[in-house]
């Protein structure tokens, strides 16, 4: 997984409340069975006129004008501003991978539906949630300055302004330790492996049904 | 000290392998359920890492989100065909129980998993799938997860899980005949919002929550996720005992007794506290059908849609005005003034013989209305549908001009060749009517099974009860 520790890029501001994964991703290019590939296929039904069956090649759609991430002045964004419950509905990871392809690395919002939340985590996705007063400023200010950067400190667990404001965030220690770190879930866990197994060999005494092929 | 504890801290804390900082922890997982559309990438990964699959008879494999519900002798779609194919594979190649195309316990994985006893009271229930919240029903934390989690699963039988916050959804009072648990489910998200339990798990209690089957509890606790929890639970009584004695992966002798004298003990203790209460009166509750383009956008049937300059909230204003554009809707129109092109009674919300019991007692004797090019019945698992076809309920679907078709999750997200065309208007008994859920451009109206087939053999919405 990539590491995270200060992030300094281009922020899209994204003005909709209940934006569901099917919209980040629709079902249509879930068809995959690898983890690359979905960047040109993200929020497929806003970005583009003309609709597409196939994921793959884009050469020739006609990009939505009206769509904020086919505005010029966002151009090459890496931080996603949103509103409330982003990434709400479906588990798919295939979002966050979609995200991730396309080059955002941070996404800041009022709140975030949980299985996605957490799906950014494993790929190297900061989400960060600051309260909704900091969201509408963030808002006002990036919608004054279109293409305007953010820093985003994971460390000092802030979001800084060109303008000098700044805000602090909240994130789970868990989370923020493997982000800084880049580290491999899986091996973390496999660490209380003798844990795991006997908890596993208790519960098969006390269980037993549970076991049963 | 209040030693009271939730329905939701038991199930945790009889799962907690390690307690981790703040409130977190690693989580014993019982049971792990797979499909063929966010598992691929979790075995590869697998593979990559040099890791094999930590205990093989937790898992179970059903291909049901891509595959063809009409002739199962091909999938036409080759991605398609590559996903189920990668699924068939992958389980077979780590020693994986799969419920493969053409085996008769085949359907949708959250129909299947309690059907054959896979799903049983206390677990945890994960897969790759958020409408994992059905098994919660049983009385089990379930969840559902992404794929990087289906690897770790796989990997290690744990999860890494921040705890919930709980929330009790207390439904009281006798439920109106024609309404359902379907028109619950809607109202609770009508009321809380699709965000309304983000973070919490949720517990569906009171005397109207006990007075429901089992298959109803499933559909109430598969819209869960549509308010925003993970998980959605109902503690085990005497219902579920019932329901779960003599099914196939269900313990027998001993074990059962064994087994239930811990199953009884599955709900909240006495004065355990909960982080959030709702109460709903379902006394006075109508049919229920969404009018816009998230779950939360709901009224009862006898509603009109909305006027977006009655909505304070500038951003919610928006999306009322981007819904109703979407839905090609005006404000003032009497919902039961709205046709519908097609018509689908099918997903892990409602495709249970109930359900198909209730939609067919609405519509026998009756036939499809003209204006309705597509009336669809997708049976929840190859059981169900063999159930349905020894109790005759095919033929009251055929007779009546629906067709009657092979199992799976089909239209609820149209992966596979069931899907809306552009601007096609359907009730569906499916969970989310997000744009283009159905279809590009499709317009979905959630309701009830009963509704469903009523708007079918009407040609509009309206009240079944009519």
């Amino acid at each position: 997984m990539q590491a995270l520790e200060v992030h300094t890029g281009v922020v899209v501001p994204l003005n909709r409340a209940n934006v569901d994964t099917d919209a980040i991703l629709p079902k249509q290019f879930l068809k995959s069975v690898l983890r690359t590939g979905f960047g040109p296929n993200l929020f497929d039904t806003w970005r583009y006129l003309d609709k597409h069956d196939e994921a793959g090649d884009n050469a020739g759609r006609r990009p939505d004008p009206s769509f904020v991430l086919n505005d010029p002045a966002y151009a090459g964004a890496s931080i996603l501003l949103a509103r409330e419950n982003f990434g709400c509905g479906s588990s798919r990871e295939h979002a966050p991978w979609a995200l991730d392809g396309y080059g955002i690395r941070v996404l800041i919002a009022p709140s975030f539906g949980d299985i996605f939340h957490s799906n950014c985590f494993k790929n190297g996705l900061l989400a960060l949630r600051l309260p909704k007063l900091d969201i509408d400023a963030l808002f006002d200010f990036v919608l004054a300055s279109p293409g305007t950067q953010l820093t985003v400190d994971l460390s000092g667990q802030v979001v800084r302004r060109a303008d000098g404001h700044s805000h602090a965030f909240e994130v789970d220690a868990f989370h923020k330790h493997c982000l800084l770190g880049g580290l491999d879930e899986i091996g973390l866990t496999l660490q209380d492996a003798a844990l795991i197994r006997a908890f596993e060999d208790r519960r098969r005494i006390e269980r037993p049904w549970l076991f049963a092929a | 000290m209040n030693n009271a504890r939730t329905l939701y801290d038991k199930l945790w804390d009889e799962h907690l392998v390690r307690a981790g900082a703040d409130g977190s922890g690693l989580i014993y997982i019982d049971r792990h359920l797979l499909h063929e559309v966010t598992s691929a990438q979790a075995f590869e990964g697998l593979v990559q890492a040099r890791r094999k699959v930590w205990r093989i008879d937790a898992n179970l494999a059903v291909p049901d989100h891509n595959v063809p519900t009409t002739d199962r002798s091909r999938i036409d779609d080759p991605l398609a065909r590559l996903q189920v194919q990668t699924l068939d594979a992958n389980c077979s190649r780590h020693g994986i129980s799969e419920y493969t195309l053409d085996d008769p316990r085949q359907g949708i994985v959250h129909v299947v998993g309690p059907e054959q006893g896979i799903t049983l009271p206390g677990m945890t229930v994960v897969c790759g799938d958020s409408h994992t919240s059905t098994h919660g029903a049983l009385g089990c934390l379930a969840l559902g997860i992404g794929t990087s989690e289906v690897e770790h699963v796989l990997a290690t039988q744990t999860l890494l899980l921040t705890k919930a916050r709980t929330m009790r959804v207390r439904f009281h009072g006798t439920l109106p005949a024609g309404v359902s648990a379907k028109d619950m489910a809607l109202a609770l998200i009508g009321r809380i919002g699709t965000a309304g339990a983000t973070g919490h798990a949720i517990e569906f209690s009171g005397d109207a929550t006990r007075a429901l089957s089992m298959e109803a509890r499933m559909t109430l606790c598969n819209m869960a996720i549509e308010a925003g929890a993970r998980s959605g639970m109902v503690a085990v009584d005497e219902t579920t005992l019932a329901y779960v004695k003599g099914r196939n992966h269900a313990p027998v002798g001993a074990a059962w007794d064994q087994a239930c004298t811990w199953w009884r003990t599955l709900h909240s203790d006495a004065g355990a506290s909960f982080d959030a209460e709702v109460a709903i009166d379902v006394a006075t509750l109508e049919p229920q059908v969404t009018w816009g383009t998230s779950p939360e956008m709901v009224l009862g049937i006898s509603g009109v849609v909305p006027d977006p300059a009655s909505q304070p909230d500038p951003i919610r204003r928006d999306a009322w005005c981007q819904a109703l554009a979407y839905m090609g809707l005006e404000p003032g129109t009497r919902l039961t003034d709205i046709a519908v092109d097609k018509v689908f009674i099918g997903s892990c919300t409602n495709s249970r013989i109930e359900d198909l019991r209730t939609a067919a007692a609405v519509i026998r004797g009756r036939q499809r209305a003209p204006g309705v090019q597509l009336a669809l019945v997708v049976p929840g698992s190859g059981l169900v549908k063999r159930q349905a076809e020894a109790e005759g309920l095919h033929r009251v679907f055929i007779d009546a001009g629906f067709e009657w078709r092979e199992p799976g999750c089909s239209m609820c997200l149209g992966m596979n060749a069931d899907s809306l065309g552009p601007g096609e208007r359907c009730a569906s008994t499916s969970n989310r009517n997000f744009e283009g859920r159905q279809g590009h451009g499709a317009r979905t109206h959630l309701v009830s099974p009963a509704m469903a087939a009523a708007a079918a053999v009407t040609g509009r919405l309206c009240d079944p009860r009519h």
